[in-house]
């Protein structure tokens, strides 16, 4: 790699001098301005106001996008902006997690703001760097790359025709050009998306840090909803920072004693505990695989069942002992001792543009593994980690690339799509080279995987429209809404985690609740009431991590040994009251676990508006796919029909004996459907919305936020 | 019969929390079980017998993601 070259061939576009910010209780109170149509670079003032009501990370993000756009402002307009933020947490480094980056954007899946939460040292940097928050605007005519030098205030716009795109090169290649030793390399971090991202909806953001021990640059990802794909579009190739100085009082907290002594307790725990809990520190994210098996939530062939048979090839232990190399823990920010990122070394590569090179994969976290492997079939852990390292350096998201593989597979098997359409590919479950193929010719651009690319909705849309296929059938087995595709959990037996897929704000993604166990398994809310409590807390409670810059990984999957004596274990109380104090800790407020949900439920609804401000947001926009709710197909009754028959006669007092597997399916159809509308009553009612889905008038008042502009696009809608 | 998590299941003789736990699959290392009410330990799961009409509940602690 010759990064001289590469330097040599950029031309300066635009340069920026600045006098870096003071942190002072978490905040600089300056946001960065990058428009890359005209070349400008501006330092903003944050207004009283707006830190009080938007707080940080993804508050900052969805207000200056807000203001940013218009209700008509496309993905692919130049006005439509990403927007990057730590929050007043963001980069201290005695409380586990505390090193994320929220990332905003109006989506070109969803036409809606989707939200993002990113590992990766670029927000702490960005922060220490004197920035609150970074805007980028407008377009380049050519491929660029920004430099943010936060040691010596300068900022630098390059024309930069050289570099490679793929995320795993061109991190190396910028990490290798802005590092003045091997030692200052852990001060840079590369924000870099990959060739899919050139033309799949379903790109994404790469955030590097620099791996000391492995000597590599690591990368975590922005995975949902097409912000890669933004940022190509813009033509950036990648958004670099260096910092050098990181220290753990940089926030310069208002009392560093009380977030010492919540960190002391959570690093004992999680050394004392972590592993009899979830192994987070041996594995990661994947101890669920076969846990999820166990409980008949891993989705396999598309959603249709919950386990399978094969799923022992790709549990958690057979990664353990096979592809990870070193046993130790590993952090994606300093100070997080719950170290669940993980990585498989020299692992060598069958296919693709890579083909022989022996590669750092991250991963596999849970969710690739059931969407690339379970969802799709596939139970071969090395083509799992090769499609998991291809979806990473192309930069397109795991979550929606296994669930639109899934559903065109299912299409395939069942005759609605055929060779022809594929292009030879033969597209059946199981089919792991096939699904290598389609991400190939997604970093190109061409064939069936250009189509895989756009997701499953236009999918459907293509299918029905040039292949004849029957469009409700489409809409029952394609488990997209909103424009974006379920995460990787099966919730037909839970009602609360419909909910928590579908009455979320960006689309059905699991980080505004997961309650599963919760419902299905525990039974501790049965009732529609207690069902919409929690969709009201655990969603509002979860958005805080993106206004402060937190992982929710300490939060629950790690607990307190006592956790089972308190009021409310799901709740983990012992933690929320750390986050309460790291939170005052930090900002020297005087805040209590009640007026931590009141700030995220201001941004909640604020988030809500917007996307009724840009025509969506409303009750109609919240229904889910029935494969989430129920069995679509013969096949899926009857390989559970011993659970649906007691069902059938359990809820609905209904006979099934003599009737046709048809006849209880539509039976159980209505009863299901008519179930989520009552819990969708019910959790719109909590949440101070009216039958519609719209925040109401008083509620906003109650919360602190009629602001006169989310008023003139309420009052439309009551 | 027995109730687990406030749903009625079959009782058998010798039924132990972990024969329970065995027959439910519920293999997710972060629970926890009370009889009647009554915490019962880790270390206690095999020699704890339940008995018929009993109260039980296991609780599955990843709530909320
Ligand atoms: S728990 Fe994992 S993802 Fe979260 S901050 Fe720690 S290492 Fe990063």
């Amino acid at each position: 790699m010759d990064v001289k070259a590469l330097k040599a061939a950029h031309k300066l576009l635009a340069e920026y001098k600045y006098e870096p910010a003071k942190l002072k209780k978490g905040y600089t109170d300056k946001t960065l301005y990058i428009n890359i149509g005209d070349n400008r670079i501006e330092a903003k003032d944050v207004p009283a106001s707006m830190k009080e009501k938007f707080i940080g990370g993804k508050g900052y993000g969805l207000k200056y996008l807000w203001d940013a756009t218009t209700p008509e402002t496309k993905w692919n307009d130049p006005e439509n902006e990403i927007v990057i933020a730590g929050g007043p947490l963001c980069g201290i480094t005695q409380y586990p997690g505390a090193g994320k980056s929220l990332v905003v954007t109006i989506s070109p899946m969803t036409d809606i703001p989707i939200d993002s939460n990113v590992g990766g040292y670029f927000g702490p940097y960005l922060k220490f760097s004197g920035w609150d928050a970074l805007e980028i605007q407008g377009k380049a005519k050519e491929d660029i790359i920004i430099y943010i030098d936060g040691n010596n205030g300068v900022i630098r716009i390059d024309e930069a025709p050289l570099e490679a795109i793929d995320g795993h090169v061109v991190s190396e290649e910028l990490t290798e050009m802005y590092a003045d030793s091997e030692e200052d390399k852990k001060n840079i971090s590369v924000i870099s998306a990959g060739t899919a991202a050139n033309h799949a909806n379903i790109g994404l953001l790469n955030f590097s840090f620099y791996d000391i021990r492995r000597r590599v640059a690591r990368l975590k990802q922005a995975g949902r909803g097409g912000i890669g794909r933004v940022l190509r579009d813009k033509k950036i190739k990648a958004i670099v920072i260096k910092f050098k100085g990181t220290k753990g009082d940089l926030n310069k907290p208002a009392n560093q004693s009380l977030i010492n002594k919540a960190g002391i307790k959570l690093h004992k725990q999680i050394h004392d505990y972590d592993d009899v809990q979830c192994r987070m520190r041996q594995i990661g994210t994947a101890n669920i695989i076969e846990v999820m098996d166990e409980y008949d939530l891993l989705p396999t062939h598309n959603y249709q069942y919950g386990n399978h048979p094969d799923t022992h090839k790709i549990a958690s232990n057979v990664f353990v002992e096979k592809y990870i190399t070193q046993g130790m823990p590993d952090g994606c920010w300093f100070g997080c001792s719950l170290s669940c990122a993980k990585a498989a070394d020299n692992f060598e590569l069958k296919t693709g543009s890579y083909k022989g090179h022996k590669v750092t994969i991250d991963g596999p976290e849970y969710e690739n593994a059931a969407g690339l492997g379970s969802n799709c079939g596939i139970f071969d852990p090395e083509m799992i980690l090769e499609a998991n390292f291809y979806c990473d350096t192309y930069g397109v998201d795991t979550i929606s690339f296994g669930t639109i593989c899934a559903f065109a597979m299912e299409c395939y098997e069942r005759g609605i799509i055929n060779k022809e359409i594929t292009g030879g590919l033969e597209l059946k479950f199981g089919n792991a080279i096939a699904q290598l193929e389609l991400l190939h010719q997604m970093s190109r651009g061409e064939g069936f995987g250009a189509l895989i690319g756009l997701g499953v909705k236009q999918l459907k849309r293509i299918f029905v429209e040039e292949h004849g296929a029957d469009p409700d059938f489409l809409n029952d087995i394609g488990m997209e809404q909103k424009g974006l595709e379920v995460s990787e959990y099966l919730p037909k037996e839970s009602l609360a985690q419909q909910g928590g897929y579908g009455l979320t704000n960006k689309g059905p993604q699991h980080d505004e609740a997961w309650l599963i166990f919760m419902d299905m398994v525990n039974n501790q809310i049965p009732t529609f009431e207690d069902k919409a409590e929690a969709l009201h807390y655990f969603p509002m409670f979860r958005t805080w991590f993106g206004l402060m810059g937190l992982c929710k990984l300490p939060w629950n999957d790690t607990s307190p040994p006592d956790n089972h004596l308190t009021d409310e274990p799901a709740k983990m109380p012992e933690h929320v009251q750390h986050y309460v104090n790291i939170y005052n800790g930090v900002t020297g407020s005087n805040i209590d676990k009640d007026e931590l949900i009141l700030q995220s439920e201001r941004i909640y609804n604020f988030q809500r508006i917007f996307n009724i401000r840009r025509g969506k947001g409303l009750r109609k926009h919240d229904a889910m796919p029935y494969r989430a709710i129920g069995p679509v197909t013969f096949e899926e009754y009857e390989s559970r029909k011993e659970r649906y028959d007691q069902q059938l006669k359990d809820l609905l007092d209904y006979n099934p004996e003599g009737k046709t597997t048809e006849e209880k399916i539509k039976i159980m159809r209505e009863y299901r459907l008519n179930q989520y509308e009552l819990l969708t009553d019910a959790v719109y009612k909590r949440r101070g919305w009216t039958p519609n889905g719209v925040p109401t008038i008083e509620h906003l008042s109650k919360i602190g936020m009629e602001l006169p502009e989310l008023v003139e696009v309420v009052k439309n809608h009551i | 019969m027995i109730k687990v998590n406030s749903k009625d299941f079959e009782w058998e003789e010798g039924l132990t929390v972990q024969k329970l736990l065995d027959k439910k699959k519920y293999t997710f290392p972060k629970i926890y079980v009370t009889i009647n009410g009554e915490i019962v330990e880790k270390e206690e799961y095999d020699i704890t017998l339940i008995k018929d009409g009993d109260d039980v509940k296991v609780i599955h602690l990843l709530a909320g993601g």
